[in-house]
């Protein structure tokens, strides 16, 4: 009778201290091209770069969290702004790792560039260890994203067409600087409110700086965030002339869709009355 | 040569006046040679991360932290210039050491059966001490202007300064073009700034200070220099390169040896190695020259005139370093080879009223030697590091053939640890040990016999 009393309460505290590690315990790996990272070697890694914002569980309550405009992502909730899934699905590992390599522009998520490949495959493997989704649901399919067509003055006008059509200046602004008429009510997933992209500050979105990335976030959508999904509202080469029209809108980046739009007499009146003279007062942010 | 200076304390209880002169000496040499060290809560307060995210420990930098110096103090993504933080931000961060020390030096200069100085005695002191303050402020003015000032004193409050720069970073959206103006610390991969020794024998890289024994002019190729450098890395910091015009001062201020620029280039390539991590080799060369008399005297022959230095004479420094990392180890090996002028060596004008035919003393030579540096780390973790290294330094020519040709020759060993209680974004602690020794040939002040120096420093090194 004394020995199996023993046995239970050694088996009790067993339980009692295993129970609070055993979210700790699961191995994850991650697969970019020939990587193949590793959560226990992420895991080193995490608690020296980045439990400051996201937190020692992930759940993206970091000391430094309250301090930040954007708070940091929760990886426990497994919802991910920039993906090549569509909207709702769980990211790639080559989603997280781009995220990582990349940073996301306008936040305090930096580039890690600095990092190597291997150890950010090994972060990504651990970051998908805070969230049950990652064992019950497997990454939804990338989204395909077709050759851009030619680039035309019929294509930035039918994609300035969509623009009002799908009421994208509701939020961002009909000068695409992100002061919509909604957009002062609009909140993320943490009930934190968030502003629309500002077209004009920068050429670089949130998930990347190319075309491709452009017309991924239409289909794709930024969970977590306002940004739906237009994947099964638009067409894809619409998709396409609304990317160019959207360039057209960075006054300050000299992309081939401003440089056409400035060569016809439309746009460049309409491009014209809105720029606003880079005087560099202030922080030396580019307005 | 003792590029320490150290000495110490013996037969207190004989002497007390010359005991407290030995012990301001020594205590006053080793907190000037407590090199400032930049660790910065002003920025991790800025940007909310922890300091482990630029620091492998701090000081010393990790390779995301090089990326965000190398980038003028800017993450990129566009949190970076001061518009984006509370008006009241003000990027200050002081750190100071409290610690017990104790210092050994086994032939030090006594008075005894020889008479005033003319013995050798084993000095050893110790007790309860600090080390000097810094005051670090750097940050981004705007973006891509970003500036670094170092007010830094010793531990009575004399202040001076160890950095004075601003530097325009990215120069037309480019990397490759960033320009920095001021006093500076030269671009070493080992900065000597950022090391994590603390001892009166190990505070300070002994390859970076070595001089031949009789050499009067002072250079350190680990002192902060005053002058301009251009810059130039990729985006992901693999690949570095910068060149330096640099004032022939050795960082004083008032340009004293004014009238010769030297020069320092230094290159990097980093690569990654699978899962060992990222690898590092470069190399750096000091091409300088210094005044070996003045065009001017004012107050007799031997008065020179500052600023009016000439007959310029030259010295150089090369190195070749490699920084390899297995995983949580990781060592950091350097090569040297430096070469003086004779005139340098030996002190020697080139001409002027004391020297008109520009005449070398009998065996005059240009002393050359050449140096190693090994230096290696286990980090268990963010909180813990243990460091190791080990430097030796080989003269190949001496300044004078008369000298034995191992005079100077130096051997460093380092032990250390440091154990950081919490890492946050708001400040920075860390419980310090560390025990470091130098053997050097031929260099003790009376009988000219070989000289061994150690410090043992247990400390709290904190920094707000």
């Amino acid at each position: 009778m004394r020995r199996l009393q023993i046995t239970k309460i050694v088996l009790i505290l067993a339980i009692g201290i295993a129970v609070p590690f055993a979210g700790f315990g699961q191995q994850m790996e991650s697969h970019i091209g020939n990587l193949t990272g590793h959560s226990e070697a992420g895991r080193q890694l995490y608690y020296r770069y980045c439990w400051g914002c996201h937190g020692a569980r992930g759940n993206g309550d970091g000391e430094n969290a309250p301090y930040l405009n954007i708070l940091p992502r929760n990886f426990v909730i497994g919802a991910f702004k920039c993906r090549s899934t569509p909207t709702g699905t769980l990211p790639l590992d080559s989603d997280l790792f781009s995220t990582l390599k990349r940073g996301i522009n306008f936040t305090n998520m930096p580039n890690w560039s600095a990092l190597t490949d291997q150890q950010r495959a090994d972060l990504v493997a651990f970051i998908k260890t805070f969230s049950p989704r990652w064992k019950t649901e497997k990454p939804g399919d990338a989204i395909q994203v077709p050759a851009e067509p030619a680039l035309s003055v019929a294509s930035i006008k039918h994609g300035s067409e969509l623009f009002q059509k799908l009421e994208c200046w509701k939020c961002h602004g009909q000068e695409g600087r992100g002061d919509g008429p909604s957009a002062s009510t609009l909140t993320d997933s943490n009930d934190q409110p968030i502003r629309p992209y500002n077209f004009t500050s920068d050429n670089r979105s949130k998930c990347g700086k190319t075309n491709q990335d452009l017309y991924k976030i239409f289909m794709t959508g930024l969970d977590g965030t306002p940004m739906p999904s237009f994947a099964d509202v638009i067409k894809p080469e619409d998709a396409w002339d609304l990317v160019h029209f959207l360039r057209t809108l960075q006054y300050n980046n000299k992309s081939p869709e401003l440089a056409l739009w400035l060569s016809t007499k439309e746009g460049a009146e309409i491009v014209n009355a809105k720029k606003v003279q880079n005087t560099y007062t202030g922080s030396g942010v580019k307005p | 040569m003792d590029v320490r200076g150290g000495s110490g304390v013996n037969r207190i209880a004989k002497r007390p006046v010359k005991t407290l002169f030995y012990v301001a000496a020594v205590l006053g040499i080793f907190l000037s040679t407590c090199s400032p060290a930049n660790a910065l809560p002003a920025f991790a307060r800025k940007y909310g991360m922890p300091c482990s995210s630029c620091h492998e420990a701090w000081p010393k930098l990790s390779p995301f932290g090089q990326q965000f110096k190398d980038n003028g103090y800017q993450m990129g993504n566009d949190r970076d210039a001061p518009i984006f933080q509370q008006p009241a931000y003000w990027p200050v961060t002081f750190r100071i050491t409290p610690i017990w020390h104790r210092e050994s030096n086994d032939k030090t200069q006594v008075d005894g059966s020889n008479g005033v100085g003319g013995n050798e005695a084993t000095v050893t002191t110790h007790g309860f001490d600090w080390s000097g303050l810094d005051f670090h402020t750097a940050g981004t003015l705007a973006n891509n202007y970003s500036f670094y000032v170092l007010p830094s004193s010793d531990n009575t409050a004399a202040f001076h300064f160890e950095s004075v720069w601003a530097r325009i970073d990215n120069i037309g959206g480019s990397s490759w073009i960033n320009v920095k103006l001021g006093k500076f610390e030269l671009d070493n991969l080992l900065s000597e700034k950022r090391i994590l020794t603390l001892t009166n024998v190990s505070g300070v890289y002994t390859n970076y200070h070595f001089q031949p024994v009789g050499e009067a002019y002072k250079f350190g190729i680990g002192d902060n220099q005053v002058g301009v450098e251009w810059m130039g890395h990729s985006k992901n910091d693999r690949t570095r390169i910068s060149a330096s015009l640099l004032s022939s001062s050795d960082g004083q201020p008032s340009v004293p040896n004014s009238r010769a620029y030297n020069g320092y280039f230094a290159a990097s390539q980093a690569f990654e190695v699978g899962s060992l991590g990222l690898q590092r080799v470069g190399g750096f060369a000091y091409i300088g020259q210094a005044p070996t008399y003045f065009q001017f005297t004012n107050g007799g022959p031997t008065a020179g005139l500052p600023g009016t230095g000439i007959g310029n004479k030259g010295f150089q420094r090369y190195g070749l370093i490699g920084m390899w990392y297995v995983k949580k180890f990781d060592i950091t090996t350097i090569f040297f080879h430096s070469h003086d002028s004779a005139y340098l060596g030996t002190n020697t004008p080139s001409g002027g009223p004391l020297n008109p035919t520009g005449a070398l003393p009998t065996g005059a030579q240009a002393p050359t030697w050449n140096g190693g540096l090994f230096e290696s780390h286990y980090n268990f973790n963010p909180q813990l590091i243990l460091i190791n290294r080990y430097e030796l330094v080989r003269m190949s020519q001496q300044a004078l053939s008369t000298n034995p040709g191992n005079l100077g020759n130096a051997d460093v060993l380092t032990f250390g640890a440091r154990y950081y209680p919490f890492i946050s974004s708001r400040a920075g602690f860390a419980y310090h040990g560390e025990y470091a020794i130098i053997w050097q040939k031929g260099v003790s002040p009376v009988t000219a016999t070989n000289q061994t120096t150690s410090s043992l420093l247990f400390g709290f090194d904190f920094a707000f």
